[in-house]
């Protein structure tokens, strides 16, 4: 029960952390977003008032509007109602909208993709591991040149390749957009078939450029845990070298890559804000591109917090996951 | 400890040689004598070694040598989006009529540049966090590793891209890029870091120089900081492939440096043009093949490193096994392999 407190209590801080975050870069960076917004609206010929000025600063939630207690207080109190400010270059939809919007795509597309990138490395890092020195394994280098690789370069060669050349795949978006004129048509299959089609190079981007770190990792590990005396124990008793490799060392090296989840989640977020931008897929990372390229600083914020609870989220089920299957973890404690 | 004239004193000592290997103890004292070398620091020469020393150091002569023999990577010309081989430019021109070749020679010279400036940030900003709380012990280290783990799990990208965007312009350098993204990226290693100066300080000599009397920053840098630096090693090549890519990523969202080419910012500028739709491959595949090249040269280094740091990743390959069993000299030799 205590580790399961003590996990929860430092998700809470981390939380805590990335508001504050959230509302100090804003405040301490040298650049001055009101002042950037009155330019350009006075650049767009817009009379340009006090009052414009004030307003402007309490849309991008009050900053420079009283003490820093108060900004603080009320910038906190804006995100227990769920208030993250209107966008402003979707005048007047409101953030959450935006992000409501784009969170299943995101969600689906990064997930799923995960999921398999973790699956596949694993496995191939399991018979990497176990067969020293095999094909398998003698590609760990060349499959390194992968993890190197920028997601968004990978992108771009797979659209050329895929898309421009062959023209298997369409070029960009979520879902096919001359079909389905309206967003979000309903979960029927013509929409479904189209969205999956249309995410298959992205997700192709995404596994590719990750698997290498899990199947690197997982092999290292099952070198490791082969050594161990009681590997050498379960060979001697005559078991049959499936179960050795998979019930003995492989059960036992998955666990420091559970634990380094956070790590590769962090790269792997990372590479999808930017790989979406590339495929102009309608998620959470295409959001912010169109957020940074218009100094759109509330749908950043929003952006921002939005990518940063997803992620403590995932890290804080894979870490009670792992407290689950783990009883060592929990001993720690 | 602190009066013997140990070069390097953070050597563990060797268990005492057995009664019965009395003969063997030259061997032994062979092996030490090579341990004081510089050598023994060294990774043991392997293929996957030179192969990325090799490649690394024709990529780092390249960014050095070879912007003073290329044409202004700014000269505007007529030739636009033209393939390579074109009129003398080697990898084609871009849109407004750039050679892609000179602007890959400045790039990859501003690349390395942020890679190894974030690199020594990111590792002296680790070795605080990780090392000298996990040393002091108590409430500091408490305090350090909650810091450093919630820095882990707050995604770092999206944080250097809203840093970035409240960065005017003008200000965006080539220094200020590499501070943001050694902010995001020092967590990871001084995790590992700590938990690694937590089990060296709980050795023997290590209490043997504190009860002595010696320094905390004695103890620190002469007793404990040479067996972390493997680790280091590691972490600061992990940080140097992070920076190139994490630079690229936010160059490529147009928050790079301002003024300075990077891989990134050329990648950036082709997306910006469509290079895509025109096909203009050869503007936007060389930057990216030159970040894979630097990644893999990187990586391949590290595997070396990282086969010191857990010799159980060296030992027992079947080129090692195939030496076992051979002529005496050899088993001497893998025996004396082992030791090390």
């Amino acid at each position: 029960m205590r580790f399961y407190v003590q996990k929860l209590l430092f998700y809470v801080a981390a939380f805590w952390a990335a508001l504050t975050l959230n509302f100090l870069i804003p405040r301490m960076m040298p650049g001055d977003p009101v002042s950037i917004i009155l330019m350009k609206l006075a650049a767009s010929g817009q009379p340009v008032t006090p009052e414009t000025r004030q307003a402007i600063a309490i849309q991008l939630g009050g900053i420079g509007e009283g003490s820093w207690q108060s900004q603080y207080w009320r910038y906190l109190g804006n995100l227990a109602h769920g208030d993250l400010g209107v966008s402003i270059s979707n005048y007047p939809v409101k953030v959450t909208d935006i992000l409501q919007q784009a969170l299943p795509w995101t969600i689906t597309l990064i997930g799923l993709a995960t999921v398999i990138a973790f699956l596949a490395g694993i496995s191939l890092g399991i018979f990497a591991g176990w067969k020293r020195g095999s094909w398998l394994d003698n590609l760990i280098p060349a499959a390194t040149a992968f993890q190197s690789v920028p997601y968004f370069w990978l992108a771009l060669v797979l659209l050329l390749v895929f898309s421009r050349y062959l023209q298997w795949f369409p070029l960009g978006q979520g879902y096919d957009t001359m079909a389905f004129p309206i967003l979000h048509p309903g979960l029927n299959w013509p929409f479904l078939s189209s969205a999956a089609y249309h995410a298959v190079l992205p997700a192709l981007t995404i596994v590719l450029s990750s698997v290498a770190g899990w199947m690197l990792g997982m092999r290292n590990m099952m070198v490791s845990t082969l050594s161990e005396d009681y590997i050498l124990t379960a060979q001697a008793k005559g078991l049959k070298p499936g179960r050795v490799r998979f019930t003995y060392a492989a059960r036992n090296a998955v666990l420091p890559s559970l634990s380094g989840f956070a790590i590769s989640l962090g790269f792997v977020v990372a590479g999808s804000i930017v790989t979406e931008q590339v495929f102009s897929y309608p998620g959470i990372g295409f959001q912010m591109w169109k957020a940074v390229s218009n100094n759109d600083y509330p749908l950043m914020q929003g952006t921002f917090l939005v990518i940063s609870v997803a992620v403590l989220g995932a890290n804080l089920l894979v870490d009670l996951l792992l407290g689950l299957i783990d009883p060592r973890t929990r001993a720690r404690s | 400890m602190s009066n013997t004239p140990d070069p390097t004193p953070g050597t563990p000592p060797l268990a005492p040689p057995d009664l019965d290997l009395v003969e063997e103890t030259g061997a032994v004292e062979r092996v030490i004598e090579r341990r004081r070398s510089i050598t023994s620091l060294l990774p043991s020469r392997s293929p996957k070694l030179i192969a990325g020393l090799v490649i690394l150091a024709v990529i780092v002569l390249y960014a050095i040598v070879m912007p003073h023999f290329v044409m202004d990577p700014r000269a505007i010309s007529t030739d636009m989006l033209k393939p390579p081989g074109y009129g003398g430019h080697l990898l084609g021109t871009n849109q407004a009529g750039q050679d892609i070749w000179a602007q890959l020679a400045y790039g990859t010279g501003g690349s390395l540049v942020i890679g190894l400036t974030v690199g020594a940030l990111a590792t002296v900003l680790s070795a605080f966090f990780g090392v000298f709380g996990a040393y002091v012990g108590g409430a500091v280290d408490e305090g350090f590793a909650l810091f450093t783990n919630v820095i882990l799990v707050i995604p770092g990208l999206p944080l250097t891209i809203v840093i970035g965007n409240y960065v005017p312009v003008q200000q965006r350098g080539l220094f200020l890029i590499s501070v943001v993204l050694a902010i995001t990226s020092w967590a990871g290693s001084a995790r590992v870091l700590r938990s690694v100066t937590m089990s060296v300080r709980n050795r023997d000599y290590v209490a043997a120089a504190r009860i002595s009397g010696e320094k905390t920053w004695r103890v620190l840098v002469v007793e404990i900081l040479p067996n972390l630096i493997p680790v280091m090693a590691s972490q600061l090549i992990f940080s140097v492939i992070f920076a190139i890519l994490g630079e690229a990523g936010l160059s490529f969202l147009g928050l790079g440096a301002n003024g300075t080419y990077t891989l990134g910012t050329i990648l950036y500028f082709a997306n910006q043009s469509l290079a895509l739709t025109q096909g203009a491959w050869w503007w936007f595949i060389p930057p990216g093949l030159m970040i894979a090249l630097l990644g893999m040269a990187l990586s391949l280094v590290n595997f070396s490193i990282d086969e010191i740091i857990n010799p159980k990743l060296r030992q027992s390959t079947r080129a090692a096994q195939r030496k076992w069993g051979l002529t005496p000299a050899q088993i001497k030799k893998s025996q004396e392999e082992n030791l090390r």
